[in-house]
């Protein structure tokens, strides 16, 4: 667990290269590298730049727009922040325990979510470099490349992330922001025609996933040297664990691994999660570094998201993922898989499990009851966790005695990957790009580790293939040397 | 009934008195209007329902109607020029409809979506404007405030309580709350009040009642506000 190639010990005497923008969309990033005059590598970082400010702007606004606010901070994966924030503001107003029909179709409007997004970005966004190569023909890898190429395959991606949408569309009354949790519950059930409507579909969607896994088990397993290698780094790893050890998105309780698999805490309840995680800022990024308090800052760090929560987990409740989970442990090996590109194997177990949780809830008649808030003594804080797609997401509110919020922490989902993304990316600039020329095709393996991490600036970074990418060499005086740009 | 005016080439009649709005509402047509409400004395403020008649501009609300009056209403010219009101009132407050309350249920959102306006167009003032969360029942958000004075008029002739006023001059009017603190937990008000259900946006809003009513479930989701002439639903 080192931070080699953090910070160069003569940055002056060194070339930069920068890959700005990273992204456009769910936060700016960029990529610099400072290379010597034999190309050696020096510096790795990944910064996010961007600054939103959410934590402050909500102070001061009365706590149930909180749900409906924050989800803005995501277009890929808004339902995270909305029911984060909606379980938070839950004992907020006294909600400790929602009816079984409100979490329900949380649930069912969560794993929908977890569905779309992972079949997001497994189709449209990643499956380019996976099914063509890292360095393969730019003009052909992207989505229209993989719809010429493997039709079927593309066709199901779409239609895959178009039923998720629409499990969230009936239950959050849109399929991008809606408005579907409240504090205390939901505000609508599903009707009969709406849940008749999921029905005809989610058997297809269920066998689509698992194809889904085997194509990407495939893709894997023949060529271990490259996918158990690529951008390789050990760390610790956390998710939230539900009941019984199974995995579970919405809710459980904290659990966190060490590099070998031995449990650091288990069992945490998240309301305490500022007693166990503490956050570091370095002078170079927006993006804080989480930690493990009892770690401290230098072996702290640990990665969230698929990888960790399909090997933190004990099992998985529904029975075609949890023989894709075994699957994977099998070939692990009886001990972590560290691989980042593991994360997208992991991440299609993930998807087939939404959809099989999906095809359960959808035949529980409680989905249709109209019995969906409660409330109870009235609370000054709260602290709201989910598995967002990307990894756990934390929400932490203070409201005072007029309703309005005082104090908002939230620990996003590639926050918490913020030193795995800078180790993967460091691994890879030092076996591809050290003494080399920059390319545009070693570039996208930069790019490659950080979207098996599925960050929020991932959907911006691939969109298409075509990601507005600049990269300028520049000398120790500031001089231009060498400009190479994709669009 | 006898007398008849001309709106946009329809026959209108109206009854001794009444005014080109009430006239244009009972016969089921729509004229845009955001300070008028059919249970109080006309402001004539907001200006969103100039219409021409015989030629010259005047507040549809205000102006009685009259026989052989040709009045225009429903024109390119006249939507134009609510348009550009309607995008100066979104710019002078600060209106974030995907976490209002009342979208779905706004005057001022329907409004704009009616006549067809696609941006703000002006420069955002992003006026820096408190909430009074001082009552335990009603939340008051001032930044959505577009001085209907509608609540003003509900609490003075209504609930008889002088509990809101417009106070300053020009772009400097605000709206205030009638209490030495300033803060509405020191009125009588109460959430029964007529003067906390007439507004059109969402500035009196009930407390800790967020977002209840789902999307697709709101007055201006099931119908524009159009088709609502003769009713106040949504306020």
């Amino acid at each position: 667990m080192s931070y080699q190639l953090e910070t160069a010990a003569h940055p002056e005497s060194l070339r930069r290269v920068a890959i700005d923008p990273v992204s456009r969309v769910e936060g700016h990033g960029k990529v610099t590298i400072l290379l010597d005059e034999q190309n050696k590598v020096h510096q790795v970082r990944l910064h996010i730049v961007e600054f939103r400010g959410f934590e402050k702007f909500i102070q001061g606004r009365p706590y149930w727009e909180v749900p409906v606010m924050v989800q803005r901070l995501c277009g890929i994966c808004p339902v995270s922040h909305h029911l984060a924030a909606a379980k938070a503001l839950d004992l907020i107003v006294g909600a400790r325990k929602l009816t079984p029909a409100a979490e329900k179709l949380r649930r069912l409007m969560h794993y929908g979510q977890m569905l779309q997004s992972h079949a997001l970005h497994f189709f449209h966004l990643c499956s380019p470099d996976l099914l063509f190569g890292f360095d393969s023909d730019v003009t052909r890898r992207n989505i229209v490349g993989v719809a010429m190429a493997h039709p079927e395959t593309a066709k199901r991606g779409v239609l895959l992330r178009k039923f998720g949408q629409e499990v969230i569309r009936v239950t959050a009354g849109k399929r991008v922001h809606g408005t579907g949790a409240v504090p205390g519950g939901m505000n609508k059930s599903l009707t009969v025609a709406e849940r008749d409507e999921l029905l005809k579909d989610v058997y297809h969607v269920v066998q689509w996933s698992r194809d889904a896994v085997h194509l990407i088990q495939k893709v894997h397993t023949q060529d271990p040297g490259l996918y158990n290698s690529f951008g390789i780094f050990r760390s610790n790893f956390m998710s939230l664990v539900g009941h019984g050890g199974d995995l579970d998105f919405y809710h459980g309780t904290l659990r966190a691994r060490d590099d070998n698999g031995k449990l650091i805490f288990d069992g945490v309840d998240y309301q305490q999660y500022d007693r166990y995680i503490e956050e570091e800022v370095r002078p170079w990024s927006y993006m804080k570094f989480p930690f493990f308090k009892s770690l401290g800052k230098e072996n702290g760090w640990y990665k969230v998201g698929p990888l960790a929560r399909v090997q933190n987990c004990d099992q998985i409740s529904t029975p075609f993922a949890e023989h894709e989970r075994r699957e994977f442990v099998d070939y692990a090996g009886g001990s972590p898989l560290h691989a980042p590109l593991a994360y997208h194997w992991t991440r299609m177990i993930e998807m087939l499990h939404a959809a099989e949780v999906i095809k359960e809830l959808l035949h529980d008649d409680d989905l249709l009851g109209d019995d969906l808030m409660v409330e109870g003594e009235r609370r000054m804080e709260g602290v709201g966790v989910i598995e967002a797609p990307r990894g756990t997401l934390f929400h932490h509110y203070r409201v005072d005695e007029n309703d309005l919020v005082t104090m908002a922490n939230l620990i996003v989902s590639t926050t918490n990957n913020n030193q795995a993304m800078n180790e993967a990316i460091r691994h890879v600039a030092r076996r591809y790009l050290h003494g080399r020329e920059v390319t545009e095709g070693l570039l996208n393996h930069i790019e490659v580790a950080i979207r098996a991490f599925d960050p929020c600036l991932s959907c911006a970074t691939h969109a298409l293939g075509k990601m507005p990418l600049a990269v300028e060499l520049v000398d120790a005086e500031g001089r231009l040397v060498h400009a190479l740009s994709r669009s | 009934m006898s007398h008849t005016f001309t709106l946009d080439g329809r026959t209108i009649p109206f009854a001794e008195g009444q005014t080109i709005m009430q006239a244009a509402s009972a016969a089921g047509v729509f004229i845009p209007h955001l300070c008028y409400h059919p249970e109080f004395k006309p402001h004539g403020s907001c200006k969103l329902c100039t219409v021409k008649v015989n030629g010259r501009q005047t507040a549809s609300c205000t102006m009685r109607a009259a026989p052989g009056m040709n009045v225009e209403s429903d024109t390119e010219e006249i939507n134009g020029e609510r348009r550009a009101l309607t995008q100066m009132l979104f710019v002078e407050g600060n209106h974030f409809c995907p976490s209002c309350e009342k979208s779905g249920n706004c005057q001022l959102q329907a409004t704009a979506y009616h006549l067809g306006m696609m941006s703000p167009h002006y420069d955002h003032f992003f006026p820096n404007r408190a909430v009074d969360a001082s009552h335990p029942e009603v939340l008051l958000d001032f930044n959505r405030c577009i001085l209907c004075s509608l609540c003003v008029r509900a609490s003075r002739d209504v609930d008889g309580k002088n509990v809101f006023g417009l106070s300053g001059r020009g772009i400097a009017t605000r709206l205030i709350v009638n209490a030495k603190s300033g803060q509405l937990a020191d009125t009588d008000f109460t959430l029964a009040d007529k003067a906390a259900q007439v507004c059109p946006v969402g500035v009196i809003l009930r407390k800790r009642r967020g977002f209840a009513v789902p999307i697709g479930e709101r007055s201006y989701d099931k119908a524009p506000i159009s088709a609502g002439a003769e009713t106040t639903e949504g306020r």
